[in-house]
């Protein structure tokens, strides 16, 4: 029959961090096999980069100077696929009932999707980002990490709120208008604080503003994994 | 009761503005085997999702394996498990990922060679590194079987399970529900073919509207 | 007018709201005198916007649309602060007042906001040429406007009570960080919105205008607000109707316990 050495008396279940994991692992092995979407999902936001110039005329002087707005406006968009898929495969055959009563801490699911989502965007933006410079013709003047390090601290605030608003709208009715209007107000601060820092980086900061941006990203970081930590397992819960 | 597998006390369910369960109070000793039936929407799944802990009470006490339902959630969930309408499973994963996965919940020590070995005694080792999205209904029940296996529960609570199995699948699934009443299991069974539960089963609740009609 | 007599007036709402909290049945008695109060307070607070108080230096009678556009926008807060007590409230202890209340207080405050937002965009045109700017507080007041009428739809969206009020109640829990995290993130742009004026610095009679119109939309306030929870605690009643309705329990035959 089964292993003998298994019984639940001896079952050890995995703490916060390796549920988790667990959680992280699942929906990145799962991303992978369905890479197919990824591709999509970049040639989404590369299409929506390339409408803004010529919506807005094309005139370079004027693309380059809000080139960091275009960059993430593309990346929002896109978040709101990403966000959208992850979980629709959560829905299908009540996946995410069958974690539940797997005895998973609902924090794991919230930790390990918004950071699953983070990985997504963070890849997207970086892709992305060669990409601007050359269609906008931008000069990097602070440095690539420092462009690296925003559209990461940047995404995993639009992962953290966007997990937890997408585990609602998912569920309800008319979910594809439902999230964009939730999450987009709750996104603007995130807006402004990295475009505000995306710019000064292709423009150069001689007012020394970009720790205050980075500031306003991080408090927003704080705030956004900190309600949806406590918010997550009462949504997921009580269906 | 010390050794009940579940008592209910006086509970009721509401979805909306329906009562899927009214006022319900049954209890079932440790051991036992109940087949549960009535016609649909009698409220047979919405008692086992109650069972399982995949939803709570809307009124009243229900007590499951001696542990609160409502305060002692994750106890239960450790020791319960639910065969439901849905497969629980991840399209895009195979069969072997999709068991492992729930393993590294449950803390089995090697997860892999567990999972392994449940997919063998369902009979799908064959397909089990395929994409559940390739599956029919019947090999998606056989996983689920084998989700349950791994669980080893102390109170199996099954929803329809012959629904979707051909006679090769009906077979394992009789095979398992002797299985587990051997290992002691309480088992829950909610069905239609009412002959063939009663053959598995030793009493038997029936439904309607959400409330107890007779109980043998 | 007496200097004193707008906020002695602000001690009624104020005094009921407080009241309120300690004995519960004071409302049905209080709205009333709210009702009237506001009814009273609203058209003198007319005249005294419109008439009473001296023109402004650099805008003349422009500007008075503020005596109606500014307590609006302060009911529209007051709407969405109370949405996240009663949300919070709810997250702590599940009950149906605070599920009613929170709906209320975010429909009363989204249509206080809705107006207040359009006076300021009317206001606008002659003071500052353009009907919109970007500035801090119309901003974060245009973003949360969006949100609670998402916040509206998700409710309307979602038929199983118990999930609509767990789900409002988080909406609620989380939007509260709106107002208050695009006002400073907008605070470091330019912004073109009239330095926030202290009374000190104002003109006495206008202070008095305002504070004026400020409670007689605060009564209005609690008027709304407490209509429409009695509306929305009668669908919850219909949606809800206990089991006892049902009848008591058949008993199994056969049961052994």
């Amino acid at each position: 029959m089964t292993l003998l050495a298994d019984s639940p008396a001896t079952r050890r279940p995995p703490g916060l961090l390796a549920a988790t994991l667990v959680v992280l692992r699942k929906d990145l092995l799962i991303e992978w096999r369905t890479r197919a979407r990824l591709n999509a999902l970049l040639f989404f936001a590369i299409s929506t980069l390339l409408l803004f110039s010529f919506a807005l005329g094309a005139k370079s002087a004027v693309l380059k100077a809000h080139a960091g707005g275009y960059f993430w406006l593309a990346i929002i968009f896109a978040s709101i696929l990403s966000l959208s898929e992850s979980f629709r495969i959560e829905g299908e055959n009540a996946a995410l009932e069958g974690l539940k009563l797997a005895a998973i801490d609902a924090r794991a699911v919230f930790i390990g999707k918004a950071l699953g989502n983070t990985v997504l965007l963070w890849g997207l933006g970086i892709i992305l980002a060669p990409l601007s410079i050359a269609v906008f013709d931008l000069n990097v003047m602070l440095g690539l990490w420092r462009l690296v390090g925003i559209i990461g601290i940047g995404s995993m605030a639009i992962s953290a709120a966007g997990t937890f608003y997408s585990a609602i709208a998912s569920n309800a009715r008319a979910r594809d208008v439902l999230l964009p209007i939730l999450l987009f107000p709750v996104l603007v601060p995130v807006i402004i604080s990295s475009v505000g820092a995306t710019s000064l980086i292709f423009e150069g900061d001689p007012m020394g503003q970009m720790s205050s941006w980075v500031g306003m990203l991080g408090v927003l970081n704080v705030i956004y994994w900190a309600l949806g930590l406590v918010l997550f397992p009462r949504i997921t819960e009580d269906i | 009761m010390a050794d009940a597998a579940f008592q209910i006390a006086d509970v009721s369910k509401r979805y909306g503005p329906r009562w899927a369960l009214a006022r319900l109070t049954y209890t079932l000793e440790r051991g036992r085997s109940l087949l549960l039936t009535g016609h649909n929407g009698s409220g047979k799944s919405t008692l086992l999702k109650l069972l399982g802990t995949a939803t709570s009470p809307t009124f009243g006490k229900l007590t499951i394996l001696g542990f609160d339902a409502v305060a002692q959630r994750e106890e239960i969930r450790r020791r319960v498990a639910l065969l439901s309408h849905a497969s629980y499973l991840y399209e895009d994963l195979t069969a072997e990922q999709n068991i492992v996965l729930l393993g590294r919940l449950l803390g089995v020590p090697d997860p892999v060679a567990a999972a392994k070995a449940v997919i063998d005694r369902v009979g799908m080792t064959k397909r089990a590194d395929h994409a559940v999205r390739t599956f029919s209904a019947g090999m998606r029940k056989r996983v689920a079987i084998a989700r349950l296996l791994l669980k080893k529960p102390d109170l199996a609570l099954l929803d329809e399970p012959f629904g979707e199995l051909d006679p090769e699948g009906i077979a394992v699934m009789e095979q398992f529900i002797h299985e587990l009443k051997g290992a002691g299991t309480t088992v829950v069974l909610a069905t239609h073919l009412i002959e063939q539960g009663q053959t598995l089963t030793d009493t038997r609740l029936h439904l309607a509207e959400g409330r107890t009609l007779e109980a043998a | 007018m007496p200097s004193w007599l707008a906020n002695a007036l602000l001690i009624l709402p104020a005094g009921l709201l407080i009241a309120i909290c300690f004995k519960r049945d004071l409302i049905e008695i209080g709205w009333k005198v709210m009702a009237v109060q506001a009814a009273i307070m609203l058209p003198v607070g007319a005249w005294l916007g419109l008439s009473w108080a001296p023109p402004e230096r650099e805008m003349g009678d422009v500007y008075r649309i503020i005596y109606a556009h500014v307590p609006q926008v302060w009911m529209a807060l007051l709407g969405v602060t109370l949405n996240f007590g009663c949300s919070v409230a709810y997250l702590m202890k599940k009950s149906w007042t605070a599920d009613a209340l929170a709906e209320a207080s975010a429909e009363v405050g989204l249509y206080f906001g809705i107006v207040g937002v359009t006076l300021g965009a009317i206001w606008g045109k002659p003071t500052w040429g353009v009907y919109w700017t970007w500035d801090p507080r119309l901003t974060s007041a245009a973003v949360m406007l969006i949100y609670y009428t998402g916040y509206l739809a998700m409710r309307r969206f979602t038929e199983n009570p118990d999930t609509r009020a767990t789900w409002s109640a988080a909406l609620g829990t989380f939007g509260i960080v709106i107002p208050v995290t695009v006002y400073f993130s907008v605070v470091w742009m330019k912004s073109l919105h009239q330095v926030q004026s202290t009374p000190k610095t104002v003109d006495p009679q206008m202070v008095f205008a305002l504070r004026w119109a400020a409670c007689a939309f605060l009564c209005l306030l609690i008027v709304f607000v407490y209509q429409r929870y009695k509306v929305a605690r009668a669908a919850l009643a219909r949606e809800v109707a206990p089991p006892e309705a049902l009848g008591p329990a058949p008993v199994p035959k056969g049961l052994t316990t």
